[in-house]
């Protein structure tokens, strides 16, 4: 069966790939484009490593028809830091040891970077709410709950989403 | 191979639905793209519906209709629906939420499908298209009793009567993981009151039998009656009536049976899990 | 919050050292939080092939005939593998340390002995094509009788799960079917002891569910070489499996790892390196083999389950006198790392007490449920679990305080352990002082003014008079419940081996015919016949055992060592 282009925005660049009509955009952007950033976790929608923000959205990759995302903007945890310099997220999750086998953390950051865009100043429960749809297997979650909460305190949320 | 198409209107995709046994609707893709990756779907047409009717809301009026297509995200943020925000809730993180709809909810096995048990208490009625006609009303639960079947046409929309006082509308998830995991049953109960009595109240479960189902014996030892201590024990008693519920890796049948009374009493009685 | 507690542990540690005890940022996480960490799959190449399994259906059949014809014609498909193509289609993990017989094949060739073992491998263009393949595959079964429970698989005339063991255990010493422990003598102190409380404990298996599923890319290099991007715990444990499996020199494969996405234990049997290096080699491509979650959580080996049962002798004062262990785990179909989990469980019994009277029978049993590996101490913790609630159980038939009755048997330094060791460093005693003052639990003033640097040693220093058996000779059911056939003197420090170990084989993971190691016979130690009446003299060959000096013992020089040598210690097979 023939190809299908599809073309977006991905982390700000135009992006442009060939699909399986039923291909999922996770592989598209890990093996299509490179971008290893979102992990494949468990491919059902139960573990949270391949969420990509479409449209400023949280969703997972895996269950996304790659074909569905044409033309829109499509962010990953590789587009995060601006050069050189981290995001405040990236920064508090290194700060509050956030990260343990690391496998988690890019869809842990994308989940974050979800909430504070709409709520610059989460409570507990709300962080945790928001990474509910996300599994760490290490951690135990206290860390990343801190970590959150901090990027928050120190305005992640207002500066930059 | 699988091949995908996109369909401008509702009764596109109905007329092919209802012609071709290899095609199948993808919404949210929660369901859909999961027998994908794993292999066990690889023949056939997915159907992509842009119509936008597949995801409209109509919920300010006496009559709530919502689009199938309409995601748990877009009730959550629709506050005519603030009565389905704990069910919707309920569902996933949200990720999940941003995907998953209302009409693929209805198509979720067991022990998943939680949003539909609230529906279930609502009363809701499935607008089911079939060809390229215009669609008809089925009662949610003679559409559950079929959906193994399958084959019933193209789900457009759930239709219900708005509950006059949305307070009246009672649900509770429970799960063993926090703040949410897989239920291990859930229960929706819609409880309007007249003059202090209860009045045709409606009990649903999820996770008690192999689809939703309506708890007619609660529902019976409720109507007509205050909701007080005896009522509710007497609600307590009727619990188990009809329930057939699965051993799964969420929990045992007989957990299931143990706690759904306690949990059926502390809802009806306004106390916390 | 991490706390060193200097009032007790003073001298334990330098408080002017740079790294411990200080919070350090993790060299990987700027990886981490750029997510540019590269961990196996996260590694592009092109003309990548995927590899996926057909996996059996049934517990236990017999495989009468596999058709792969239509499956090999499917779109996209470059290569079908069967058994036959492995080159070494049998292996045991261990046998790098010449630990046990190979009895797991890569793919199944004539029986499946659990549901889920892979028999058939396609590797295709895509995912979705070697997906669409996998359904073409047919094989014909003939269902067997499975065997579920591990002491159901150890009675006559169960089925024989695993042919390579056919009494359905694993194999200890070249002469038991269990490992055992023996220290003084527990059926005379439980006949002395004023309670008797034996309870059965029982767990269940548990999946590690790492958030990355196992999975290896491997491909060819321009050296000659296999690259091999392995999300394995082991790198060079697994490297030395796949060179085996695939008959390679180790020194052409180049593994490349380091990267976990969480493992636990569930990385280290190489469940998907040897297939994806086979399809390598075969097809002169990249090929990428990643197990989807349902294998992961079905397939993937689980920690095993175990069945405990624990019989214990205390006194009316609370004094524990005597405790036998008899233990089963389930190692499901095949022994992968079962056999060690055992050793590691002997190693643990009785707990972290000081019991004059120990035995314990661990057994490893094969049934026909995945194979079971390693898991976040993976034969104590379930054991561990099993002791201490009938810690509870047993201060509660004393009637007294479950924090004080842990306290009056607990461990201290210069005890005997039943593994004829003396305990050193022991801190129970303050464990459970600081976890009563944490949780407001009042404890009376003597368990409170209990210290592990006191009352330990002197009489708690001896070794008992031991009598040994021969129950459970490998191949004579019927020797289970034999009687006691000797008594090893009080003070005996070790059991002189009757066989010495001779280790052989070799070390580049070159496969050999037989993994066992060989023992060679030597004359029998005669030894006292058992009678409990006469406490044999303690004999002037063997150090006594005595409380540790006060003064640390002058260090040894390291002494290189052989690998085998070395893991010998954890097998028993070390004399030391």
């Amino acid at each position: 069966m023939a190809k299908l282009p599809v073309q977006f925005r991905l982390n700000g660049s135009d992006r442009a790939g060939f699909v399986d009509p039923a291909g999922n955009l996770l592989d598209l952007l890990r093996r299509g484009l490179g971008d290893f950033a979102p992990k494949y976790g468990c491919g059902q929608g139960t573990c949270g490593v391949c969420t990509v923000l479409i449209d400023g959205e949280p969703q997972l990759s895996c269950l996304t028809l790659a074909i569905s995302c044409e033309g829109r903007q499509i962010e990953t945890a590789s587009g995060m830091a601006d050069g050189p310099n981290l995001h405040p997220l990236q920064q508090a999750f290194m700060d509050n040891f956030a990260a343990q086998c690391g496998f988690c953390t890019p869809g842990m950051l994308t989940a974050a970077r979800a909430l504070l865009a709409k709520n610059p100043n989460p409570t507990r429960d709300e962080v945790v709410e928001a990474i509910s749809g996300n599994i760490c297997r290490c951690t135990g979650y206290e860390p990343i709950i801190a970590a959150i909460l901090a990027a928050a305190a120190g305005g992640a949320g207002m500066r930059r989403a | 191979m699988l091949d995908v198409r996109s369909c401008a209107s509702l009764s596109e995709a109905a007329g092919i639905i209802s012609g071709d046994r290899q095609a199948l609707l993808i919404a949210g893709g929660t369901l859909v793209m999961r027998e994908v990756n794993e292999g066990r779907l690889t023949e056939g047409t997915l159907l992509r519906v842009t119509d936008p009717a597949f995801r409209q809301v109509n919920a300010s009026g006496g009559r709530v209709e919502i689009g199938a297509g309409v995601t748990m995200a877009m009730v959550l943020a629709n506050r005519d629906l603030s009565y389905l925000h704990a069910p919707a809730r309920g569902i996933g993180g949200p990720a999940i939420r941003t995907m998953a709809t209302i009409g693929g909810n209805l198509f979720a096995e067991t022990p998943y499908g939680d949003f539909t048990v609230a529906l279930l208490a609502l009363g809701a009625e499935v607008v089911v298209q079939a060809g390229y006609g215009s669609g008809r009303a089925v009662p949610l639960e003679d559409f559950l009793a079929g959906r193994e079947r399958g084959g019933q046409g193209l789900v457009t929309a759930v239709q219900f009567a708005r509950p006059q006082n949305p307070s009246e509308f009672l649900f509770r998830k429970i799960s063993r993981v926090k703040p949410k995991g897989i239920s291990v049953l859930s229960i929706a109960a819609h409880l309007p009151t007249s003059g202090g009595r209860l009045v045709q109240p409606r009990v649903a479960y999820g996770a008690m039998a192999p689809v939703p189902m309506r708890a007619r014996g609660v529902e019976r030892a409720l109507d007509g009656k205050p909701l007080d201590t005896a009522a509710i024990q007497a609600a307590k008693q009727a619990a188990l009536e009809g329930t057939r519920p699965a051993t799964d890796a969420i929990a045992s049948d007989w957990y299931r049976r143990e706690i759904l009374p306690v949990h059926l009493g502390r809802l009806l009685a306004g106390e916390p899990r | 919050m991490l706390e060193m507690r200097k009032d007790l542990f003073a001298d334990e540690r330098d408080d002017n050292l740079n790294v411990v005890g200080k919070g350090v940022q993790r060299q990987d996480a700027p990886g981490h939080v750029t997510a540019r960490t590269r961990f196996f799959d996260d590694h592009a190449f092109d003309g990548l092939l995927h590899l996926k399994v057909v996996r059996s259906p049934h517990h236990h059949a017999r495989i009468r005939a596999i058709d792969v014809s239509a499956a090999e014609r499917a779109p996209g498909v470059k290569r079908v593998l069967r058994g036959a193509d492995v080159p070494v289609n049998k292996n045991t993990l261990l046998s790098l340390i010449n630990f046990g017989k190979d009895d797991e094949p890569t793919l199944a060739v004539d029986k499946a002995r659990y549901k889920g073992e892979p028999i058939v491998a396609i590797i295709a263009d895509s995912e979705a094509e070697a997906l669409a393949a996998r359904k073409l595959v047919r094989i014909d079964y003939e269902p067997l009788n499975p065997v579920f429970d591990v002491e159901e698989a150890l009675k006559p005339g169960a089925p024989v799960v695993n042919e390579t063991y056919p009494g359905n255990y694993f194999e200890y010493h070249q002469r038991f079917d269990h490992q055992k422990l023996r220290f003084g003598d527990v059926e005379r102190a439980f006949a002395q002891a004023d309670h008797v409380v034996e309870h059965r404990y029982q767990m269940s298996p548990i999946e590690h569910a790492p958030t990355e599923t196992n999975g290896t890319i491997a491909a060819p290099e321009h050296n000659d070489r296999y690259v091999v991007h392995s999300c394995a715990q082991g790198l060079f444990f697994s490297l030395g499996t796949t060179a085996k499996i695939v008959d390679l020199e180790s020194n052409r494969l180049h593994f490349i790892g380091g990267t976990v996405g969480g493992g636990f234990g569930g990385k280290v049997d190489s469940l998907s390196e040897p297939l994806a290096v086979l399809g390598a080699m075969l097809t002169g491509r990249p090929v990428r083999y990643v197990l989807d979650r349902e294998e992961e959580m079905l397939y993937g080996s689980p920690r095993g389950a175990e069945r405990i049962y624990v019989k214990d002798g205390v006194m009316r004062d609370g004094r524990i006198v005597a405790r036998y262990i008899r233990s089963y785990f389930d190692a499901g179909a095949y022994t992968r790392l079962s056999s060690y989990a055992a050793i590691k469980c002997t190693a643990h019994v009785p707990g972290p007490y000081s019991i004059p009277n120990v035995a314990s029978d661990i057994y490893v049993a094969y049934t026909n449920r995945c194979p079971s590996t390693a898991m976040r101490g993976f034969g104590v913790t379930a054991v561990d679990f099993a002791l201490e609630v009938q810690m509870d159980r047993l201060a509660e038939a004393v009637n007294m305080d479950p924090m004080e009755f842990r306290i009056l048997n607990a461990y201290r330094d210069g005890d005997m352990k039943a593994h004829r060791r003396v305990a050193k460093n022991t801190a129970l005693v303050e464990c459970v002082q600081v976890a009563a003052e944490k949780a407001n639990w009042p404890i009376s003033e003597q368990a409170r003014r209990a210290s592990s640097l006191t009352e330990g040693g002197g009489e708690r220093a001896q070794i008992p008079a031991t009598p040994l058996d021969q129950r459970g000779q490998i191949g004579r059911p019927e020797s289970r419940n034999g009687p006691a056939t000797q008594t090893l003197p009080a003070g005996t420090t070790r059991i002189a081996l009757s066989k010495q170990p001779v280790f052989e084989g070799a070390r580049d993971s070159r496969p050999t015919p037989v993994q066992v190691p060989r023992y060679e016979p030597s004359p029998r130690q005669e030894a006292p016949r058992y009678d409990p009446a006469v406490a044999p003299p303690l004999p002037a060959y063997q150090p006594a055992a005595s409380p540790p000096p006060a003064a640390p013992p002058p260090t040894a020089p390291a002494q290189p060592q052989h690998g085998a040598v070395r893991f010998s210690s954890v097998f028993g097979t070390r004399r030391r």
